[in-house]
């Protein structure tokens, strides 16, 4: 299982690339692997404003869906155009060819109540 | 043990638009004796491109093939928990044959159908004596549209009321058409975590002035009787609510219990489960809907009334919350229904409610040494094992599967969503004991086999037409239409 | 009893087993107050041979399209069954079998309903078409509510009075509670009013709906209809509730349609007093993923083996639950069946054959018709094989004066048009022959009885 050390994570697994105003969302190794196949992905649009906590998209595999929230506020400035055609990606490569939107952040603070990637581990070890 | 013999031929077949040849024909049509005439050319449409060309002995085999791929009650035993999988008798069929049922038209002056109006007025008073409802619409399509109508008229009696509620409390194991039935009528959904059943506190908890109502399965969906749901029903009325119940586990209950009696308010049947209907391979259903007193003006409508002159179609009916589809409903499904009614009789159907109660706790009494049984209590017509204690990584999926080569359609499967790898045992009472020991020595086998060889349950089954489905590609890259090329 | 198979031996060997003594025993979570302490009111059973005769009883009390002369249409449609169909849906393994939730053992059900999405998809000119709905009616309302979904900030739905009545009520029954505003679109001469429907028009209009044939067998201008709709970034709704003029007239799809749903029971469906039928649903691939109802797609096997799954099922009420494209959980499954197996019977030929007998039957009755006295068609345009025409003599009257010589004229329009007073809806199929048609004429021109 896969923690690079560059990124944030949430407690509902997804992940932050930090890239000063504009950072990147995906979901990490671990929620792929609990999804199992991944064959669809439901993404906001250019330009939708997203609220730290709520819920942005969907993933879903065959006999299930989840719910993705966001880890930060902000807008979105761009989204993985290519998922919706190779949801594969999310399982294959979920840090660098199955990342989903890039937003704006409208509130950078937030990002110092995200985990790292030890606590994340540990987080996810635990249970 | 294998009911599965692996002999005989099940031939292959293609698509009729592989087979489709340019010239055949395979119908038969009226002779044009009016003068023939074509619309005008600028509004008709080319030759339907790809649309088959077959003679008759080619659909004829087509479909036999295609049947023979298939498992139904009639092939053996169905054990679908909550879909009540009991034989559907011929005499139904019979009965929905006649020419004097299929041959009518739905706009056809009442007083020129009055048969069928009878037929209709006499399952609403049939299907009221068994809920204990003083009235029923026949109407809705199916279970889940039924529950929409029922949660309709609930919203209807709130709003008559000067009421404006929010929301409705619905239970972890209900069927996912109680909250998308909700959700329709603009209501939020608040689950409630049930443990085995629901409990007044955790109902109280959750009741409040802005909940318009409380959706119940009874018996739940891991085949429990809901013991506290009179108190429950009390308290939900006491704060302004009403209560519907999901009639789809309606088998284990004839005769015993009626849902009128103990204060629900709304419920719906499914024809297609308890009285006997078959399910088609999907459909059609029926989910007529009974209701108690102040539910009556929101009737959809049309429904049967009895006049002096006779049986009537009632459409004067100012709160009621309208139609639910056209017509007057799934009449042929209806008779089917009926016609079973007529031929068990009141003693009858709380003897199969008896003896569907009976089978289900013979599987579980035989098999819960060896599969987990999560809740202890009494079951009535179903019962709920999981996939805890199976060895060597082998999940339910893999025991249904497996199953399979046994010559058995699997159990329901992954429902409901509170038991882990949920497996669902529903027999109805049309098992005989023998088939019943058949199947619990099986899935004894099919236990053993997990501990000792379980690749055979994954790579179960291997004795069906097909093998496990590659269901990832059928989602990622869907193909839902046959093309040219 | 004959399906209840228990003897006493069994029973008291399987008491035994669960450790109780009696049956009664078992229902012990059953509260005392909860249960039922009388026998319940239904009467004896029935042997086999007394349910017959008291069913035959009630079904020889009714009036059946083949005893009379039957011209009623208005959704429900009365064509010839060719006997294949009911032989080939009459095998068990097909009407007792469950949805294809384990499609290893249901093979048969899904390629048919895979064959059934790519039939209705080349007849209405579309991508992707469902496993079916219950009927014509709740399809056209869920295409209501898809548009909604899709529509973003747009609310409003405009409506053809033309659209069949019932098709009308049922979309307000499932918009009722959604913030969905039903607007009528006004006719002109029986076919939408474009004029009205170009101002009604706005960026709050999600969908326009539009019958095709409409409710008075009036062929619509979808063409011309889709470019307004389309230009003012609406979708159309075309509802078809007489399928068999898509055999004959352009397909709503080629015309610019968005969703096409109507009613199947025309394709080998007995009429049955108005149920069973079937709805069918057909949208563009940009759809597809919105689309309510069960979908059936083409996959592999471990072996590489082409077979068939319920696919997509995530959008459905079983996982989704509440963000669910729609509560559906059934469809129509025989019903699919049986219209698979008359649309391969008829294939390319026969349903254009078919639709020319039928059109060229209506287009005679509508000319003798026209002739008589106190009679006139009440709409110039296109029709298939249904039309208005408007009677002098008062229509309970004269409906009732057809009846008496067995004759069931067609349906009043007054209820649910009041300028139409005085319309009758006239249907002709095949199963009308010359004679029938001069009957009814002759029983028109006939005056007071």
């Amino acid at each position: 299982m896969n923690f690079p050390e560059e990124l944030k994570y949430t407690e509902d697994h997804e992940w932050v690339l930090v890239e000063d105003a504009v950072v990147t969302i995906g979901i990490s190794d671990f929620a792929q692997d609990q999804l199992g196949d991944i064959v669809f992905v439901e993404l906001p649009e250019v330009g939708d404003t997203l609220e730290e906590g709520k819920t942005f998209g969907v993933v879903e595999s065959v006999k299930a869906v989840s719910d993705v929230y966001a880890p930060v506020s902000g807008e979105v400035v761009e989204i993985n155009e290519e998922l919706p055609d190779a949801p594969e990606a999310v399982n294959n490569s979920p840090y660098e060819d199955g990342w989903m939107i890039k937003i704006k952040l409208s509130d950078p603070a937030q990002l110092d109540s995200l985990m790292n990637a030890t606590v994340y581990q540990e987080f996810v070890e635990k249970d | 043990m294998m009911s599965t013999e692996g002999r005989g031929l099940v031939l292959d077949e293609n698509l009729l638009f592989e087979k489709s040849q340019s010239g055949r024909v395979g119908y038969s049509i009226a002779r044009l004796d009016v003068p023939a005439v074509t619309p005008d050319q600028s509004l008709i449409r080319d030759e339907i491109t790809d649309f088959p060309e077959l003679s008759e002995v080619d659909v004829v085999r087509h479909y036999t093939r295609l049947s023979t791929w298939n498992y139904g009650v009639d092939s053996g035993l169905y054990p679908l928990g909550s879909c009540t999988m009991k034989y559907n008798p011929k005499i139904n069929e019979t009965a929905a044959r006649l020419p004097g049922f299929t041959d009518i038209h739905p706009q056809t002056p009442e007083a020129l159908n009055q048969g069928a109006l009878e037929l209709m007025y006499n399952l609403q008073r049939d299907l009221g004596e068994i809920s204990g409802f003083p009235a029923i619409t026949l109407q809705p399509a199916a279970g889940a549209q039924g529950e929409f109508a029922g949660m309709l008229m609930i919203r209807a009696w709130h709003e008559a009321n000067g009421q404006k509620r929010h929301k409705v409390i619905i239970p972890d194991t209900a069927h996912g058409t109680n909250p998308a039935s909700s959700a329709l009528c603009g209501y939020e959904v608040i689950t409630v975590a049930s443990d085995g059943i629901l409990s007044k506190e955790a109902i109280a908890a959750v009741m409040d002035d802005d909940v318009a109502a409380l959706m119940v399965t009874n018996p739940n969906t891991l085949g429990l009787f809901e013991a506290d749901i009179r108190g429950i029903c009390d308290l939900v009325h006491e704060r302004g609510g009403l209560v519907y119940s999901d009639g789809a586990n309606l088998n284990a209950m004839m005769g015993i219990s009626r849902p009128g009696d103990i204060g629900i308010d709304v419920m719906h049947f499914n024809l297609h489960k308890t009285f006997s209907t078959p399910h088609g391979g999907g459909g059609p259903g029926s989910g007529p809907v009974g209701v108690a007193d102040k539910l009556i003006p929101f009737l959809p409508v049309p429904y049967v009334v009895k006049e002096d002159d006779g049986f009537k179609l009632e459409y004067n009916c100012p709160q009621s919350i309208g139609r639910m589809k056209s017509f007057h409903g799934h009449f042929g499904i209806l008779v089917r229904a009926y016609c079973y009614i007529l031929s068990m009789g009141g003693e009858g159907l709380k003897r199969a409610s008896e003896l569907a109660v009976l089978n289900a706790n013979y599987i579980r009494a035989r098999l819960e040494g060896e599969y987990d049984l999560p809740n202890k209590q009494r079951s009535l017509h179903e019962v709920v094992f999981s996939e805890e204690g199976l060895q060597n990584d082998c999940h339910t999926l893999d025991v249904a599967k497996r199953l399979i080569d046994y010559g058995y359609h699997p159990p329901t499967i992954y429902f409901p969503l509170v038991v882990h790898g949920a497996l669902m045992i529903e027999p109805t009472e049309t098992e005989s004991k023998q088939t019943l020991d058949e199947f619990c020595d099986v899935l004894l086998a099919i236990a053993e086999e997990a501990k000792t060889t379980p690749e055979l349950l994954k790579q179960a089954p291997v004795r069906a037409k097909v093998k496990r489905l590659d269901e990832t590609a059928a989602a990622r890259r869907p193909k839902l239409r046959w093309e040219r090329g | 009893m004959r399906y209840l198979p228990h003897t006493d031996v069994d029973v008291q060997q399987m008491l035994d087993q669960i450790e109780v003594s009696n049956i009664e025993e078992l229902f012990s979570g059953v509260p005392a107050d909860c249960r039922l302490k009388r026998p319940l009111d239904l009467g004896a059973a029935k042997s086999e041979s007394e349910t017959l005769t008291f069913l035959r009883g009630l079904a020889e009390q009714n009036t059946k399209t083949s005893d009379w002369d039957s011209f009623l249409g208005g959704g429900a449609y009365n064509h010839f069954i060719p006997a294949v169909i009911d032989q080939l849906v009459s095998r068990s393994e097909f009407y007792t079998a469950y949805t294809p939730y384990q499609p290893e053992i249901s093979q048969g059900t899904l390629q048919a309903v895979f064959e059934f999405q790519t039939l209705i998809c080349q007849l209405t000119g579309m991508d992707v078409a469902n496993a079916s709905m219950y009927d014509g009616a709740s399809a056209c309302a869920e295409a209501v509510l898809l548009t909604i979904r899709a529509g973003k900030k747009r609310h409003k739905i405009l409506l053809s009075q033309g659209l069949p009545p019932q098709y009308r009520e049922t979309i307000a029954t499932y918009s009722a509670h959604l913030n969905i505003d039903l607007i009528d679109i006004p006719l002109q001469a029986g076919v939408t009013d474009q004029v009205e429907l170009q101002k009604l028009l706005s960026d709050q209009v999600a969908a326009v709906v539009i019958g095709y044939p409409n409710y008075f067998g009036q062929i619509e201008n979808l063409g011309s209809i889709a470019e307004l709709t389309h230009a003012s970034g609406a979708r159309l709704v075309a509802a078809v509730s007489e399928p068999l003029a898509l055999a004959l007239y352009k397909s709503p799809g080629e015309l610019g349609a968005d969703i096409v749903v109507g009613e199947g029971q025309s394709f080998g469906i007995p009429l049955s007093y108005g149920g069973p039928g079937i709805g069918f649903f057909a949208v563009r691939k940009e759809d597809m993923r919105v689309l309510p109802g069960r979908l059936v797609g083409e996959t592999m096997d471990k072996d590489g083996k082409r077979g068939f799954v319920l696919t997509l099922a995530t959008r459905e009420q079983h996982i989704r639950r509440e963000k669910a494209t729609s509560n559906i959980c059934s469809n129509q499954g025989m019903c699919v069946l049986m219209v698979a197996i008359y649309l391969a019977l008829h294939g390319k030929q026969g349903l254009r054959q078919l639709a020319e007998v039928n059109y060229a039957k209506a287009a005679y009755a509508k000319e003798k018709i026209r002739q008589l006295d106190g009679f006139s068609v009440a709409f110039s345009g296109e029709t298939f094989n249904e039309f208005v025409i408007l009677c002098s003599e008062p229509v309970a009257a004269l409906k009732q004066r057809l009846e008496q010589q067995g004759v069931l004229a067609g349906i009043s329009l007054g209820r649910d048009y009041p300028d139409l007073k005085n319309g009758l809806l006239i249907c002709v199929t095949e199963q009308n022959s010359q004679e029938q048609i001069d009957r009814l004429v002759a029983a028109l021109a006939g005056g007071e009885a």
